[in-house]
């Protein structure tokens, strides 16, 4: 247990509170970087995610993305990017590496979330809007997006969770964020350094999703069933079955 | 660094070791999807029998599921040290989330006048599981083993950070020595080795339920 007693100790030092290597800048770099990179993210699939589940075309690209992201380890993307970035972004120090490994890791949940929820609109529902006479644009905008709402906010959530989870490797290529305490430790064999670094981002990823799903809460629509509310619900592969 | 993108007399020299680190890849996955099913398997059926135990179930592999790998093995390695041990607690952790929710959610699925006919014709609540409900839910079952080896295949690669890794020894290499023909190396191949799993296993699965139509198969994350 002296290693529970050494994160303590490391966690309660007073110092290691301040300065440009102390908790609270480690977690501004990290929460900064995660924000970043989600919300780039969310820019760039969202409206690919919309449009698919809108228009029912594109599902084979966006579902291929969606595997082939899965499959993609953010580890290799780090190592493959960033001696391009050293060359090219010689000033960025693993950031631009780790921005773009994050970037990445953050497109499949979105995209397949948003079209996959904008496209299990009911069709009578799409049917009645388009008898009352509503464009396309009122459709997406008054009954598919919101409609879509929770599942798109459970995409974002893994999104977030994924990213915030996956910034610690950032300090393998010599970026910051809270993942320097766990790389450092390991490097000085300081034990304690590495639980207290362990426990700030478990910290942070679980704080991250609950935030993201209390939002999700709040935005969805009244009267919709709550979908995908327990962790890790939606990663269940939907397979129809027929009994013959 | 006037190199070429990828030396490939590089990677046409360590052709061996390519072979080690990929067989070493896979038997850290096979190793961790083996004994993450057969912890799993039951948890899932306690949860579908004892309804009430489901969402504790979950809950506690899905805070597993979200504790960043680094940090999973970083801490474990103050316990176990630089072992495989290590490695496979962390993979093994992060499969159970998974594996369990695709049995439960497969059993949910079987029709209950599939179950009721079965029940008709006097067969027993065990007869019920074993005949009727586990093969009817195998492809959604097999479907959660699919997620759980891809998403493993990904995360070995982190373990070269405590001197395992697999094909991840090769993306730490081009990391440590800002050399992107190892990097790429062991991210293409990493990549190639889930995608060839997952056909596979799909393939292997198609074959062994010839009784279920795969109606459609589509993934949300």
């Amino acid at each position: 247990m002296d290693i529970v007693r050494d994160a303590f100790a490391f966690l309660t030092d007073g110092a290691n509170w301040a300065g440009s290597s102390g908790i609270p800048t480690r977690l501004w770099e990290h929460v900064q970087m995660s924000l970043i990179a989600t919300g780039l993210a969310l820019i760039v699939a969202l409206p690919v995610g919309l449009a698919i589940g809108h228009s029912r075309k594109g599902e084979f690209l966006a579902s291929s993305v969606g595997n082939i992201g899965r499959a993609l380890p953010s580890f290799g993307v780090l190592g493959l990017v960033f001696p391009f970035t050293l060359r090219y972004l010689p000033g960025s120090i693993g950031f631009a590496a780790t921005l773009i490994a994050l970037f990445l890791l953050a497109i499949p949940p979105i995209l397949i979330n948003t079209y996959v929820g904008v496209q299990g609109v009911d069709e009578d529902t799409l049917e009645a809007a388009r008898g009352m006479g509503m464009d396309w644009r009122q459709v997406l905008v008054t009954l598919e997006v919101p409609l879509a709402l929770p599942l798109i906010v459970a995409g974002v959530r893994n999104a977030a969770v994924a990213v915030v989870a996956t910034a610690t490797l950032g300090a393998v290529v010599a970026w910051g964020g809270l993942g320097r305490f766990i790389i450092d430790g390991f490097a000085t064999g300081d034990h304690g350094q590495i639980l207290a670094g362990a426990f700030l981002v478990a910290c942070l990823a679980v704080v991250t999703e609950l935030g993201i799903a209390a939002m999700g809460r709040a935005l969805s629509p009244r009267g919709l069933e709550p979908r995908s509310l327990l962790p890790g619900e939606d990663l269940v592969l939907d397979v129809g079955i027929e009994a013959s | 660094m006037n190199e070429p993108f990828v030396r490939w007399d590089w990677i046409a020299d360590h052709s061996d070791q390519i072979g080690t680190q990929l067989l070493e890849h896979i038997y850290l996955t096979a190793l961790a999807i083996g004994i993450g099913f057969l912890i799993a398997f039951p948890l899932a059926l306690i949860a579908y029998r004892y309804r009430r135990l489901y969402a504790p179930i979950a809950g506690i592999t899905g805070i597993l599921y979200t504790i960043p790998s680094l940090a999973l093995f970083a801490v474990l390695q103050s316990y176990t040290g630089l072992s495989t041990t290590t490695a496979e607690i962390g993979l093994v952790s992060y499969t159970l989330l998974i594996l369990i929710r695709n049995v439960v959610s497969g059993l949910d699925g079987v029709p209950a006048d599939v179950r009721e006919a079965a029940r008709g014709m006097g067969y027993s609540p065990r007869q019920i599981l074993w005949r009727v409900d586990l093969p009817l839910a195998a492809p959604v079952i097999a479907a959660g083993v699919r997620i759980a080896t891809v998403t493993t295949i990904g995360l070995v690669t982190v373990t070269a950070l405590i001197g395992k890794g697999g094909l991840g020894y090769f993306i730490l290499l081009g990391i440590r020595g800002l050399f992107p023909t190892a990097a790429l190396l062991g991210s293409v191949l990493s990549v190639a080795l889930a995608v060839v799993v997952d056909a596979s296993l799909l393939a292997i699965q198609k074959a062994l339920t010839p009784w279920s139509r795969t109606v459609r198969a589509r993934t949300v994350s």
